[in-house]
């Protein structure tokens, strides 16, 4: 497609990819990082497995361990699983409304370098005094009372890149809201771009309160304040409320679009509309909403009282209904249908018993009575694991193989990708599955070792086992998409034959003006329908061929976030007594970000033109790449 | 979008602020913004009433002892003064008068300004009786939430500066009419904030 991009020199792609505020080019770059981090996070999860293979390992020392598991979990929560969903968010939601681009494409980008700094912050920490230990929850109790840095990486670096996932739901929400082509109204978006839409949403109201329970241990550790230290007055369980009034809706945050996702694939591979399509919506909504409502269930233990525990309990089983909804309708959209068992498909019907399963042990767990039995043991464990990596991880594997073309223009191969989805499926069950029973007979979660009299050997081994499978799964996807790199045979526009959305009527990947003329929407499925209809065109036009505006590129993003990452280490230090430089570094940092700011606002950025004999020129196969 | 477009009164929409697809853009994105704010400030608001009155065994302070009355109620109301300056000023835009929207702004700084530096005046009183930030739980979660009020002022006004500074020559256009329309949002949502911190922080403290 963009010839001038491949001529172009190395230094020259980095610098356009440093600069870029092109969604889809954003998109690559939250693939890449959130990749990556998916296997750093995999890499701290074999090391986890094999400590615990058998009875008195001694792998890792107890306090490795602490720190491995809690490393393990804040990556793969805020730096894998989250930024792979929003590189598919960026990548598709605005192609299948029919938009030219994102309603904020400067602080998309800027959104992007924030979390990706954050991320090599908070990784810093092993090369740099040790990684944080009190577990991804990081309960106030714990983190008081860990010495050295860990916490304040984890603190800082979350703070930095909970601000880019905020800005990147801001961005999302207007531009569902404001950008629509003509035709495209609320009940007529894709499933995808709805689950975008609720859990850009979430994100809006979910983040704030965890950015505050991280500013008040930042503060408590680093400046003196003692919002929890108990001894002057302050209460732990504030940060219990604070971090889970947050941690719920994450986790829908992660759930919801790959919902989408699957939905997305339901409807392709089956050949049909989807079936509830209305109800789906709603669902959606209603999961968003009661999201914030069922936090509590997370402190059944702490002591509330038996009237929250009742009220948190009987809200958290509300919320399976319109979970169960939607199984039900994706059973439906399946029933019938012409299906073809693609990659993706294969994964999205493997997901519903997977993740049933995952429902079911949330609905016991919200039985507060039971859960005083369960809590803190391997069944939450196994009950985390089944909906995370059954819902989210398998969404996202079908959604790298689905929108791989769209991304890329190539195909990875169909054989590979099998290969990776029986490998990594019957892992994750064979590691997961029998973690329940270790749960039910007593093994406490975050332990980091056991006793060869406790009986838990055998099953410890075969959950260690498992994980070697999954492994085997990651590095055959990995291996395909090198293959498929290096053959580089390019795809058309509809690479599965059976794509319904607008997306798959523009070319793979689309030029950077995504649309050169606005489509203008039909009907639920527009692309579906032009097809159906005979429109070789794969869509009709909303306006005539004329000039394009579009943003220019910008550094800017960058250096802000540069600057917040310096600052960071400034205020790590700031306590530390033999560190008199470190005031200076936190100024510096602080005035590298709001001097870029000034500059931004000061500088006036009104984008530029594409003209038609440009567009037209395009049309014949020239340049796409713009620059 | 062509910045060099010149307006009169006349030719200038009724809605500036919304008349682009930056602008519309903009406005949702500020309104979103701000619900993120509002529950950054409902947290607040929660952890200080948690932590009212906490400290160590023994602390001296207490809301009903520290805080008076007379000094805050000062600073209310030139902040909401200053609300309804801005609020002529966004008329003054509206209408397409570049000097008196100017000059109202002028006056919006001014009692910005005034009002920081009471605060400041405050907290350097309550530091010099003995209660500093690190003094208990208590301090801990009124310096925080009041000072985070108070750098959100601190922001408003030095985004009214550059604004100000920036535009001085060329005028109003469609490309800051919306930014400026977006500051004066931003300073009533810090005016309400701060009528609810009069009411907990302020009133509910001396009462008791
Ligand atoms: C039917 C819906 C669900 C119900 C009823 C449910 C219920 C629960 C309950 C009651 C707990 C607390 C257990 C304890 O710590 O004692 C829990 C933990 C957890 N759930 Fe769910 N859940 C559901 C769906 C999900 C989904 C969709 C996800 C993620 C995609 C998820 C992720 C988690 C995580 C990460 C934890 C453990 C947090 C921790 O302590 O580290 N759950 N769930
Ligand atoms: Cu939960």
């Amino acid at each position: 497609m963009s010839s001038i991009a491949q001529k172009k020199g190395f230094g020259a792609t980095i610098w356009d990819f440093m600069t870029t505020v092109d969604h889809k080019k954003i998109a690559i770059l939250y693939l890449i990082s959130g990749g990556f981090f998916f296997l750093v996070g995999g890499i701290e999860a074999m090391m986890i497995r094999i400590q615990l293979a058998k009875a008195g390992n001694d792998f890792l020392s107890a306090g490795l361990y602490n720190e491995i598991i809690t490393m393990h979990g804040t990556t793969m929560i805020f730096l894998a699983s989250m930024p792979i969903l929003l590189a598919f968010m960026n990548a598709i939601m605005p192609l299948q409304i029919g938009a030219r681009d994102v309603a904020f494409p400067f602080l998309n980008s800027l959104g992007f370098w924030l979390f990706f700094f954050g991320g090599i912050f908070l990784n810093l920490s092993w090369f740099m005094g040790g990684a944080p230990d009190a577990g991804w929850t990081n309960y106030a109790s714990l983190a008081l009372a860990s010495e050295g840095h860990g916490i304040d990486f984890y603190t800082l670096g979350l703070t930095i890149s909970g601000f880019g996932t905020l800005i990147a739901g801001i961005n999302f929400l207007v531009t569902i809201i404001n950008m629509r082509a003509p035709g495209m109204t609320y009940m007529r978006m894709p499933l995808f771009t709805w689950t975008t839409f609720v859990a850009s949403a979430l994100i809006l109201l979910a983040f704030p309160p965890l950015t505050v329970g991280l500013f008040f241990m930042v503060f408590d550790r680093l400046f003196g304040a003692s919002f929890f230290a108990v001894e002057m007055g302050g209460n732990t369980i504030i940060w219990e409320h604070l971090f889970w009034i947050f941690g719920h809706p994450e986790v829908y945050i992660l759930i919801l679009p790959a919902f989408g996702i699957f939905s997305e694939i339901f409807a392709i591979f089956s050949r049909k509309r989807l079936f509830g399509y209305t109800a789906l919506v709603f669902a959606t909504i209603l999961i968003g909403f009661y999201g914030f409502m069922v936090w509590a269930h997370h402190m059944f233990t702490v002591g509330l009282g038996p009237t929250a525990n009742a009220v948190f309990a009987l809200a958290t089983m509300i919320i399976a209904v319109p979970t169960g909804i939607k199984i039900f309708n994706w059973l439906l959209t399946i029933w019938g249908g012409s299906i073809s068992f693609t990659t993706p498909m294969i994964y999205a019907v493997a997901f519903i018993p997977s993740f049933v399963a995952g429902g079911v042990t949330g609905v016991m767990q919200a039985i507060a009575p039971l859960d005083y039995q369960l809590h803190d043991s391997y069944f939450i464990v196994a009950h985390f694991h089944y909906v995370i990596v059954g819902g989210v991880v398998l969404a996202i594997l079908a959604g790298t193989h689905l929108y791989w073309p769209k991304m890329f223009g190539t195909m990875l191969s169909e054989k590979l990708g099998k290969w990776t989805f029986w490998f990594f499926f019957i892992g994750f069950h064979l590691t997961f599955f029998i973690q329940h029973f270790l749960g039910l007979m007593g093994m406490p979660r975050r332990v980091y070792t056991f006793g060869a009299d406790q009986g838990w050997d055998l099953f410890n081994a075969i959950s260690s086992a498992g994980a070697i499978f999954m492994a085997i799964g990651v590095i055959i996807l990995l291996v395909n998409v090198v293959m498929t790199t290096i053959k580089n045979e390019r795809v058309g526009n509809d690479p599965w034959g059976d794509g319904r959305t607008l997306e798959w009527a523009i070319p793979s990947p689309p030029p950077f003006y995504n649309f050169a003329q606005t489509p203008l929407v039909r009907g639920l499925d527009s692309f579906w329908i032009e097809k159906m209809e005979g429109n070789k065109k794969g869509m009709i036009f909303a306006e005539p061929l004329g000039d394009i505006h579009m943003p220019n590129n910008s550094f800017i993003p960058f250096v802000m976030s540069l600057g917040m990452f310096v600052a960071s280490f400034g205020a790590l230090y700031f306590l530390d007594g033999d560190k008199p430089w470190a005031l200076a570094v936190l100024v510096i940092g602080l005035l590298i970000t709001f001097g870029s700011m000034l500059v931004r606002s000061l500088k006036d950025d009104l984008g530029f033109h594409i003209t038609k004999a440009e567009l037209l020129k395009d049309a014949k196969g020239g340049n796409t790449d713009g620059h | 979008m062509d910045i060099n477009q010149r307006y009169t009164p006349q030719s200038w929409p009724e809605h500036p602020e919304t008349a682009t697809m930056e602008g519309k853009n903009k406005f949702i994105g500020f309104w979103l913004l701000l619900a993120a704010e509002t529950v950054t400030f409902a947290s607040l608001f929660a952890t200080y009433l948690a932590l009212k009155d906490k400290g160590p065994s023994g602390m001296e302070f207490s809301a009903a002892g520290l805080f008076e009355l007379p000094l805050v109620f000062a600073m209310t109301m030139i902040l909401l003064t200053s609300s309804l300056t801005s609020v002529y000023a966004m008329y003054h835009m509206k209408n397409h008068n570049f000097k008196a929207m100017q000059a109202w702004l002028g006056i919006t700084v001014l009692l910005g300004a005034t009002f920081l530096g009471l605060e400041i005046y405050e907290f350097n009183h309550y530091v010099h009786l003995g209660f500093g930030y690190t003094n208990s739980a208590f301090s801990s979660a009124f310096y925080t939430l009041v000072g985070t009020h108070g750098a959100h002022v601190l922001f408003g006004l030095s985004w009214f500066i550059a604004l100000m500074l920036r535009n001085a020559k060329r005028g109003l256009n469609m490309y800051n009419a919306p930014k400026f329309y977006l500051a004066s949002l931003y300073w009533h949502f810090i005016d309400v904030v701060w009528v609810f911190i009069f009411t907990v922080v302020y009133l509910m403290g001396v009462i008791g």
